[in-house]
């Protein structure tokens, strides 16, 4: 049923503009209700995903792998291509059925919860890419960052556009027509106008370049200085690891080391493996 | 050379027609940009969405007229509208609930949507022909003219005449408000701008909170209001037949192509722009030649395309949309 490749002839009607309109097709599904939420265990992480197994088909992607993030702390997971790292994140965001484990956040089970759900438990996600609205203004897409809050989010807006000067001086402009930097900073400033506990985000620096990927380090920290958790997937792991409280290596799934950032930078057998000497 | 009497003459066979024709048809898109731009598919159905809401329409009229309510010189449909609008808008999302809907669950392929509208299409056409058959009904009732043809003789002095029907008039007026109204509703309020985000990226617009099927049942109210507004005034314009209705689709989908799919804007533009062909093409020019070049007899009505084939005018324009600017004149969705 998907828009698969079927070489010339499959499939042609999915491609008739006129007709059909493929852009920004969602892939999550919105109609799946949430269960309950559970007290969880006491003196537990603000995050803890423990244990997690499952994947998209019949092959487990995730196979027994725990995230830990503190409040505050800055949790990087790393690994090798298809190690599993974006999965992990999707499945801690609910966009992934797990077979076994759990999600805990803030002393709660949000494992039944739907990702839309989670948004209001406090997590703020931001995809790796299709982040913003594209036809939509940098300052709409940050009221629709809002869009499940009721009060005055102003504030919250002003503090964005004051982590972020490029956009703030865009706040008019479509956010389609921003540069790649300033786009992940549109993103990212749209998942904090939900004033998230956690915010995940899924390869920040992709794409851009190495001045832009420091800013955008730097501001993140500044974030986690307000009391923000962040858990990050990185593709640039070493500087990555450098801002870091605590990292994560994936391999196949599971956790192969865990410890802080420096530690890991640290550690020989990582640096071989994984940071390329 | 009589330049006023000429002008008088255009304005009155070819602008003030085609303004109204082009008011109905933006309506008509506008529907069919909206389904296309958040609901991702196009809709076939919406022909035969004028036409049982205008059916609606017209049997509530009928209905009011044997109550005796009267609106003075404005056409009661005006009062039956609204009305209209609520019931048909109540059958389509049925219709949304009963086929679309499931559709939707199984993250089916856009074009499988598409092929159920069609399906949806017939299912309406059928029972729009049982609810009020398939003959043409004229339910203009009221006054006819606003500005009728000896009264702008006597005014101007003028040999040519100017005739704007009340009917012409209320679809501009009308036309003019619902789409300030949609455009406001679209860029100002938080419901039109979540409207918007969905068409964008509906996934961000899930993890933003904003409620997909929510979403879906405004766009189907919009775009059926819109619809059944753009039905009643072509009737009242012209007249109502289901088998026009089924027809006008055409002009319709080539307006929203025209003007680019999924732009509101784009819409409103293509619908002028494919009326004003439409009449421009079909209309016997030679009247106004001879008031611009006295002493002329052409053989023929310098006439380019007789009626029965204007709707090759919305083809042409079509096919030359889609091959030298496929993205229609506004950068719609459709790239």
């Amino acid at each position: 049923m998907s828009d698969g490749n079927h070489g010339f002839g499959g499939n042609r009607g999915m491609r008739d503009a006129s007709i059909v309109n493929t852009a920004g097709r969602g892939t999550i599904d919105g109609t799946r209700r949430s269960g309950p939420v559970r007290p969880g265990p006491e003196a537990a992480p603000f995050l803890a995903a423990r244990d997690m197994r499952g994947g998209y088909g019949k092959a487990d992607i995730l196979n027994g792998c725990t995230i830990t993030v503190d409040r505050g702390q800055i949790a990087v997971i790393v690994g090798p291509n298809g190690a599993g790292k974006s999965t992990a994140m999707k499945a801690i965001f609910g966009m992934l059925d797990l077979r076994e484990g759990s999600v805990q956040l803030d002393g709660q089970d949000i494992s039944a919860l739907n990702p839309q759900d989670r948004v209001r438990a406090g997590m703020g996600f931001v995809p790796q890419t299709s982040n913003v609205f594209p036809s939509m203004t940098v300052e709409e897409n940050l009221q629709m960052g809002a869009y499940i809050r009721e009060d005055d989010f102003r504030d919250t807006m002003d503090q964005v556009y004051a982590l972020f000067p490029a956009v703030a001086a865009k706040r008019r402009q479509a956010a389609g027509e921003l540069s790649g930097g300033q786009r992940q900073q549109v993103a990212v400033g749209r998942a904090l106008m939900t004033r998230p506990k956690l915010l995940m985000l899924d390869e920040p620096t992709a794409g851009v370049s190495p001045i832009v990927m420091d800013e955008l380090f730097d501001r993140i920290i500044e974030i986690a200085r307000t009391g923000i958790s962040i858990l990050m997937v990185e593709q640039n792991a070493r500087q990555a690891l450098e801002i870091a409280d605590v990292g994560y290596v994936l391999v196949q799934g599971a956790n192969r080391y865990t410890d802080t950032g420096a530690a890991l930078l640290a550690n020989p057998e990582v640096r071989r493996t994984f940071l390329g000497g | 050379m009589d330049i006023a009497n000429a002008l008088v003459a255009i304005l009155n066979f070819v602008v003030i027609p085609a303004a109204a024709y082009g008011s109905q048809l933006a309506l008509g898109a506008l529907g069919v940009t909206l389904i296309y731009g958040i609901l991702r598919f196009s809709n076939f159905a919406h022909g035969d969405t004028m036409a049982i809401g205008t059916a609606i329409v017209i049997l509530l009229t009928w209905g009011l007229q044997a109550l005796g309510v009267s609106l003075g010189p404005l056409p009661i449909a005006l009062l039956a509208l609204p009305i209209g609008i609520a019931i048909t808008a109540g059958l389509v999302l049925l219709t949304d609930r009963l086929v679309y809907r499931h559709y939707r669950r199984v993250r089916a392929d856009p074009i499988v949507l598409v092929m159920a509208s069609t399906g949806v299409m017939f299912l309406m056409n059928g029972l729009t022909r049982l609810l009020i058959g398939v003959d043409e009904i004229r339910f203009d009732d009221g006054a006819r003219f606003l500005i009728s043809v000896q009264q702008f003789k006597a005014w101007t002095g003028l040999t040519e005449g100017l005739a704007l029907r009340l009917s012409q008039f209320i679809t501009l007026v009308v036309a003019g408000l619902s789409c300030w109204a949609l455009f406001r509703f679209l860029n100002r309020t938080r419901s039109g701008k979540a409207m918007r985000a969905y068409s964008d990226n509906e996934d961000l617009a899930l993890l933003s909170g904003i409620d997909p099927e929510r979403v879906v049942r405004l766009t189907w109210i919009i775009a059926t209001a819109l619809a059944v507004m753009a039905g009643t005034l072509y009737g009242l314009d012209k007249s109502f037949k289901a088998f026009n209705y089924f027809q006008i689709l055409l002009p319709i989908f080539a307006a929203a192509i025209v003007g680019g799919l999924g732009s509101p804007t784009g819409a409103v533009a293509g619908g002028f722009v494919i009326a004003f062909s439409e009449v421009a093409v079909t209309y016997p020019w030679k009247k106004i030649a001879g008031y611009l070049v006295p002493g002329w007899q052409p053989e023929g009505l310098l006439q380019l395309l007789s009626t029965e084939y204007k709707f090759a005018v919305s083809f042409v324009i079509l096919i030359v949309v889609l091959l030298f600017r496929p993205t229609g004149l506004f950068r719609g969705k459709s790239f």
